[in-house]
């Protein structure tokens, strides 16, 4: 039954402690000189692989990062924490900041395909631009069914169906999905390890493939425009009042009441 | 008189402080890449000399400090991007320093976490199980741990900053394949034995002894260490201890000499952990040597060059420290900034009043030197510079005092909230105090910087000396030093400088580097011409020349960084251009102040009162004079 491969999306963000500041062309966050890291979700999925290759249920962990060529030392921490291979898909700039879920879904679907995996593991969302799309959008384009925002993961002995556990309102569900199929994981799913000196030392020899996304045949033709990005309004300063008859009369004054 | 400096001086005892350079690298550098070699070298010596030792002799030699040493490749920054992230994250989230410090060892899982990443053998060649770091990497990775946990910092350093540097550096091909591999997955812990109860800073004064056998095959082991550190956790031990020597002359004498010791050999036993005021999680213990028995195979190094291991270790060490507390400064800074930032006194921000912004800029100054130190040291190292022994010296001074400093002023911004323990400064104050007295005290590797820079002056006295009574080809020489020490004289700059070295911004501090390199010349040439070779007694006098050789070497590293980000137009090099300038003007100002003291008669007469003032002090068994109360 060790048979399965499973691909998992690693995407590059701006990292979770970076104070995010709006560009002065209001286009865009500053990304320059910015700290990256693995989102953390998809560190969350990356983990449950390995483990899930480590107990056997998996013969090879794919990991996969689109963007520009930077999105390689997030391929490469990946390789470190486990990941038997990288494929990088490279995104130039001007196309890169216009890629959104449905493009990556389509580049991963394609992905999925071509290395014939039996299982697509991503985070259930990224921290930058909050979508939560990518892994529904993959699910979609494969026609394969979908597991979301899985708080835990287990494989039945025959290897053929895999069983999502949900965090739901109210409580926990349990989905049943026959291989293949696409998972996202939540928050709870595991606690990802640290990638060990030697281990990272040992990601270096691993194999990264780099591709175009003409070789998949996506098209990277963006269907949303951007048209602003600002800072959120400054809070505007309360102010102190002595009595009660001098709450009312200011909100009186103000409208409120 | 001036003959005599040389050799009178060499046979005191606090030569023994030092060793040769290692003539052999540090470590494996495959990557070996010269720097450009500067066209403004003072020196016509294929190999620059040191930069501290030459201002002793009023020159500046800045080939190893500019430009900024750049040795790591992209490759090598690439890999040290990715081990930087992970031990960050280690230390924030796995190790807790004050359960550490409660439970006065690391906890368990922490202890197993840290091998996992690797720590335990950063400097080990991969093919023996390391990470193989070169110098600058190793700082790099030590400078986390010390902005986290200095304790952790501690276990890992003496285990293998010290522990263990010895096999790395000096043991055999068979040594190293035996002992690395366990070491670096920390599957066995090291420790590094020198001091005794009789042998603090006087090391050469050890009493344990190594008596070889009559057949040759192994020595007896015995003898009492202390406040070792990892001696009651270590399996496998660096001991000096003395051996019979047989000279040319055939005469047999003591010398020391280095042993790899297994605790499995028997025989070897460790006492319980001290308390100590911080440090509290990294054991320190005694351990003891009763008959055991070293196979001759362990001997590490040449039998009776046990010093020079011992020296070469130490010095081989030190730039670790200086990054570690980097690391550490830079986590207190943060505490210090928030605190001023967020507090409210009289109506303002307390980040609004002087006596606040005085502190903090002076934190940021210590800090940037104690890392620009750190960075030309560990850079030095992996060119493989040969001589940088006053340079780790003074780097390891310089750290411990600046982050003792920045520590006590992060506690006075913090006003009472510094001074309570969740905040969690009060204990890297105590954690970092060591710093100031183990691996060399600073006294004494101040006296060490002192003497080692005159002894150096003295030569070149002594050379000039020899080619005024023999002149015959060496006219130029001759007239060009003369030239030099009357301009000093005269209080002309001799001309050596670093402009056109530093970015243009930098030039009125940098002539001030030349201004003081000029004086200590002048101030060392003065003490040599006027004590001779008593000049060693004096240390009131020598620990005022170290404070300006000190100060000399800071401005030089800090101007050398700020041209590097000037030139690079990095977005910081602004607010380095301050404190580049800020700093060295006022070094500047010790400098002149030091020098002064050291041989103006009104600082000498001060210098003997302090003398008798002390004898009194100790003569009576604490102070003498009479209370204001009269009881």
């Amino acid at each position: 039954m060790a048979a399965l491969r499973a691909l998992v999306g690693v995407k590059r963000v701006i990292d979770y402690a970076v104070k995010v500041r709006v560009r002065a062309d209001g286009a865009g966050v500053a990304a320059d000189g910015v700290k990256h890291s693995m989102n953390p979700f998809c560190e969350i999925a990356l983990e449950e692989a390995v483990r899930l290759r480590e107990r056997g249920a998996v013969r090879e962990v794919l990991a996969v990062s689109c963007g520009p060529p930077a999105c390689q030392e997030t391929i490469r921490t990946a390789l470190a924490m486990g990941a038997d291979r990288g494929v990088h898909v490279e995104v130039a700039a001007p196309d890169y900041e216009r890629l959104g879920p449905f493009q990556v879904a389509q580049l991963l679907a394609a992905l999925a395909r071509r290395e014939e995996v039996d299982l697509v593991l991503l985070g259930k969302q990224a921290i930058d631009d909050d979508c939560n799309q990518t892994g529904q959008m993959t699910a979609a384009l494969l026609d394969w069914p979908q597991g979301t925002f899985a708080s835990a993961l287990t494989l039945e002995p025959d290897g053929q169906w895999l069983r999502v556990e949900r965090e739901v309102d109210g409580g926990l569900e349990t989905l049943r999905l026959r291989l293949p199929a696409v998972v996202t994981a939540d928050l709870r799913l595991n606690e990802p390890r640290y990638a060990t000196l030697p281990n990272i030392m040992k990601a270096k020899k691993k194999a990264l493939a780099v591709l175009a996304p003409a070789a998949l045949g996506v098209e990277l033709a963006p269907r949303v425009t951007v048209l602003r990005v600002e800072e959120p309004p400054q809070r505007q300063a309360g102010l102190r009042v002595e009595t009660v008859a001098d709450l009312v009369a200011k909100l009186r004054e103000s409208g409120c009441i | 008189m001036l003959r005599l400096v040389g050799t009178r001086l060499a046979r005191k005892w606090w030569r023994q402080l030092w060793a040769q350079p290692l003539a052999k690298p540090a470590c494996r550098l495959p990557y070996y890449r010269a720097l450009p070699r500067a066209k403004y070298s003072s020196q016509k010596d294929p190999e620059p000399g040191s930069f501290v030792r030459s201002t002793f002799n009023g020159q500046l030699v800045p080939d190893h400090v500019f430009p900024f040493p750049s040795v790591l490749t992209a490759e090598q920054t690439q890999f040290l991007q990715a081990l930087v992230d992970p031990c960050a994250r280690f230390f924030q989230e796995v190790n807790d320093p004050a359960k550490n410090e409660k439970l006065e060892g690391i906890e368990e899982a922490t202890l197993a976490g840290l091998k996992a990443m690797g720590a335990f053998g950063l400097q080990v060649p991969e093919e023996l199980g390391g990470v193989g770091l070169t110098n600058t990497q190793y700082a790099r990775v030590v400078e986390v741990v010390g902005v986290h946990d200095l304790g952790v910092g501690i276990s890992l350093g003496a285990h293998q900053s010290i522990g263990f540097k010895g096999i790395l550096l000096f043991g055999t091909r068979s040594q190293k394949e035996k002992y690395l591999p366990k070491l670096a997955s920390g599957e066995t812990v090291a420790a590094f034995c020198l001091t005794e109860p009789s042998s603090g800073s006087d090391a050469a004064s050890i009493r344990t002894v190594a008596e070889p056998s009559a057949c040759g095959n192994f020595y007896t082991l015995n003898g009492g260490k202390i406040w070792i550190s990892n001696g009651g956790t270590a399996e496998i031990f660096t001991v000096f201890a003395k051996t019979p020597v047989k000279e040319r002359t055939g005469e047999v004498t003591e010398k020391i000499s280095a042993f790899i010791v297994e605790r499995a050999f028997g025989g070897v036993t460790s006492g319980p952990p001290e308390k100590k005021m911080g440090i509290k999680c990294s054991n320190t213990a005694e351990v003891h040597f009763d008959n055991v028995k070293v196979p001759a195979e362990n001997l590490l190094g040449e039998l009776g060059k046990g010093f020079k291991v011992a020296m070469n270790i130490l010095n081989n060490g030190r730039f670790g420290m200086a990054s570690a507390l980097a690391g550490t400064m830079r986590g207190v800074i943060v505490k210090a900034a928030e605190h001023a930032a967020a507090r409210t006194q009289f109506g303002s921000k307390i980040s609004r009043y002087g006596a606040i912004q005085e502190k903090i800029a002076h934190m940021a100054m210590l800090h940037y030197v104690t890392e620009s130190m750190a960075y030309v040291l560990s850079a030095n190292m992996d060119m493989r510079v040969p001589d940088y022994k006053l340079e780790a010296a003074i780097s390891k001074i310089f750290a411990s005092e600046a982050a003792w400093h920045v520590a006590d002023e992060c506690i006075q911004v913090l006003g009472g909230m510094g001074y309570m323990q969740e905040t969690g400064v009060e204990k890297v104050m105590r954690d970092l105090r060591i710093f100031r007295i183990f691996e060399g005290t600073n006294d004494i590797l101040r006296l060490f910087v002192a003497l080692a820079g005159i002894e150096y002056a003295g030569d070149q006295l002594k050379r000039l000396q020899k080619n005024l009574l023999k002149p015959a080809g060496k006219v130029g020489a001759i007239l060009q030093e003369i030239g030099l020490r009357a301009k000093r004289k005269v209080g002309i700059s001799t001309g050596s400088s670093l402009q056109g070295i530093v970015h243009p911004d930098l030039d009125g501090s940098a002539d001030l580097v030349t201004k003081a390199v000029d004086l200590l010349g002048e101030a060392v040439e003065s003490l040599l011409l006027k004590y001779g070779t008593k000049v060693v007694d004096k240390q009131f006098h020598l620990k005022r020349i170290a404070d300006a050789a000190i100060d000399i070497y800071a401005m030089a590293v800090v101007l050398s960084r700020a041209t590097r980000s000037l030139s690079l137009g990095q977005p910081t090099a602004e607010h380095e251009k301050l404190l580049c300038q800020t700093w060295c003007h006022e070094a500047f100002e010790r400098v002149r102040g030091n020098l002064q003291a050291a041989k103006s008669p009104p600082w000498t007469q001060s210098f003997t009162n302090k003398e008798l003032i002390s004898d009194a002090v100790v003569q009576n068994g604490g102070v003498l004079a009479s209370h204001p109360l009269s009881f």
